[in-house]
């Protein structure tokens, strides 16, 4: 998935994310559980982020195959919401993400 | 989502009690040793030496006893780590007990078998510290030459291999005029993460201040460049950028507060809430070699001396923003006003923040700078002006 893609760490151009995106988490990123805090972190360089437990959900998703679209159809039938509500808060998460160098697609 | 660096979260109030959580986040300088000597060095002035640096064994205890407190990420620093052999051998304890590793270097010793096998063992990301992206000047800073070429050749190794960069830069009078270009030097390194940082002055910065600070116009210019830098690198580089506190109005809450998110070890292996917490008189640093470090975090002196509001006086204690600065940094108080208990002269509310503020002003407005007191071995035997 990553072949065509330059190094994350070099990127010459912002990551849009779209329905058709397919997130990823590089692999210096790292969603970890944390057993004596009892939650999940993503530790990124001199970072760590605490994700809430849907953010969790979607992050856990992101595999550089799913689409955007695939991952906001599991969480909308899953919380029992409105598709494009989910999906616009989804891309907008994930945007938030890709421009922190969290996520690419 | 949200960032928790440097503190973790506090369930209430401020107290000791509340404050001693996991600490997220461990610096540890692997030895004082290092081929620069850049004036601003953050190593205290009395350094390390060799013969008393901590065994391989005893760092590698120190990250298994870290992974079992709770610490989730390890900066490994110095002087410059890479002189340490044995780097390896602790990165791959450290990797192996699940902490994300960091190594903050100079790049001027690491070669590329070394940067590989680092990799391969599963170090997480590089910290690579730039003194100006002009030859000359950078020479002049550092004290060491061609070492601008050095970091461009670890930078290409660190895209070859995909690793994650990030671009330090310690900004003062000498490199501030440069900073357009240095951003774009991170650009083209391909770092992911540049870190804007202006000296803070203590330690060896602090002996040279009068050499390094710059003017309150051109901390102003740098921020307007930082600001429209970030618009255009939108999900490109993502910017950290470090003020000087001398022209703030409001201190920086150091370390995140004192004793609640950050531990710092020392080559010798005394343990400390920040790296500059040696200058504070009264406080007992313990050793990693006589007592665990979940107990020196949790009931150590000096990391329940300032932990938390209950040692504020007047005018912090009843400061709103007690439990956002804390206060200000301890060693700049006790730097400046002679007592750590103060508030941090960088605060208006501090009764000599006026004269803070006026030697900045006068230092930086002097044409000719003083010389460089360098860091080395015996160097801040120099004399210098420091206020």
């Amino acid at each position: 998935m990553t072949g065509s893609l330059p190094p994350a760490t070099a990127r010459r151009t912002r990551t849009l994310i779209s329905a058709t995106s397919q997130p990823s988490l590089p692999p210096h990123i790292k969603l970890r559980h944390d057993a004596g805090r009892g939650r999940w972190h993503v530790l990124a360089p001199e970072r760590v982020f605490e994700p809430d437990p849907i953010a969790v959900e979607i992050l856990k998703r992101c595999d550089g195959v799913k689409t955007v679209q695939a991952i906001a159809e599991v969480m909308a039938a899953e919380y029992d919401a409105p598709l494009a509500d989910i999906t616009a808060d989804i891309i907008a998460m994930l945007q938030d993400l890709a421009d922190k160098g969290v996520v690419r697609a | 989502m949200n960032e928790i660096v440097p503190a973790d979260k506090i369930a209430d109030g401020g107290e000791a009690a509340a404050c001693a959580r996991a600490p997220i986040g461990m610096l540890c300088e692997l030895t004082h040793r290092c081929p620069l000597q850049c004036p601003y060095c953050s190593n205290p002035l009395e350094l390390d030496r060799v013969n008393t640096e901590l065994s391989t064994e005893v760092w590698q205890d120190v990250m298994r006893q870290a992974a079992d407190l709770g610490i989730l990420q390890i900066h490994l620093s110095g002087g410059e780590p890479t002189v340490r052999k044995d780097l390896e051998d602790i990165v791959e304890v450290a990797a192996k007990v699940g902490l994300y590793t960091n190594l903050i270097t100079a790049g001027v010793t690491l070669t590329r078998d070394r940067l590989k096998r680092l990799k391969d063992l599963g170090l997480d990301h590089v910290q690579l510290s730039i003194q100006d992206v002009d030859d000359a000047n950078a020479e002049k800073i550092s004290a060491y030459k061609n070492g601008l070429e050095k970091k461009r050749e670890l930078g290409k190794w660190v895209r070859e291999f995909d690793m994650p960069l990030t671009i330090n830069a310690p900004i003062h009078r000498l490199n501030i005029e440069n900073l357009p270009n240095i951003i774009e030097f991170a650009v083209e390194m391909g770092a992911g993460r540049i870190e804007v940082a202006n000296i803070q002055y203590y330690a060896w910065a602090l002996k040279n201040r009068a050499a390094l600070m710059p003017t309150r116009a051109q901390v102003m210019r740098s921020a307007e460049i930082v600001e429209e830098a970030k618009q255009r690198l939108k999900g490109i580089l993502v910017f950290d950028f470090v003020v000087p506190d001398y022209y703030a109005k409001t201190p920086k809450p150091c370390m995140g507060g004192w004793g609640k998110g950050i531990m710092n070890i020392t080559p010798q292996g005394r343990v400390l809430p920040c790296h500059a917490a040696e200058s504070i008189p009264g406080l007992e640093f313990d050793n990693v070699k006589d007592r665990r470090l979940a107990d020196i975090w949790l009931n150590g002196q000096a990391f329940n001396m300032y932990r938390g509001t209950s040692w504020m006086k007047e005018p912090c204690r009843t400061c709103p923003r007690a439990e956002i600065d804390f206060g200000g940094c301890r060693c700049q108080a006790m730097a400046f006003t002679g007592d750590a208990t103060n508030t941090d002269p960088a605060c208006k509310f501090s009764p000599l923040h006026a004269d803070f503020v006026a030697a900045a002003e006068r230092e930086s407005g002097v044409p000719n700078p003083p010389p460089f007191v360098y860091r080395r071995l015996g160097g801040a035997k120099t004399d210098a002006v420091v206020d």
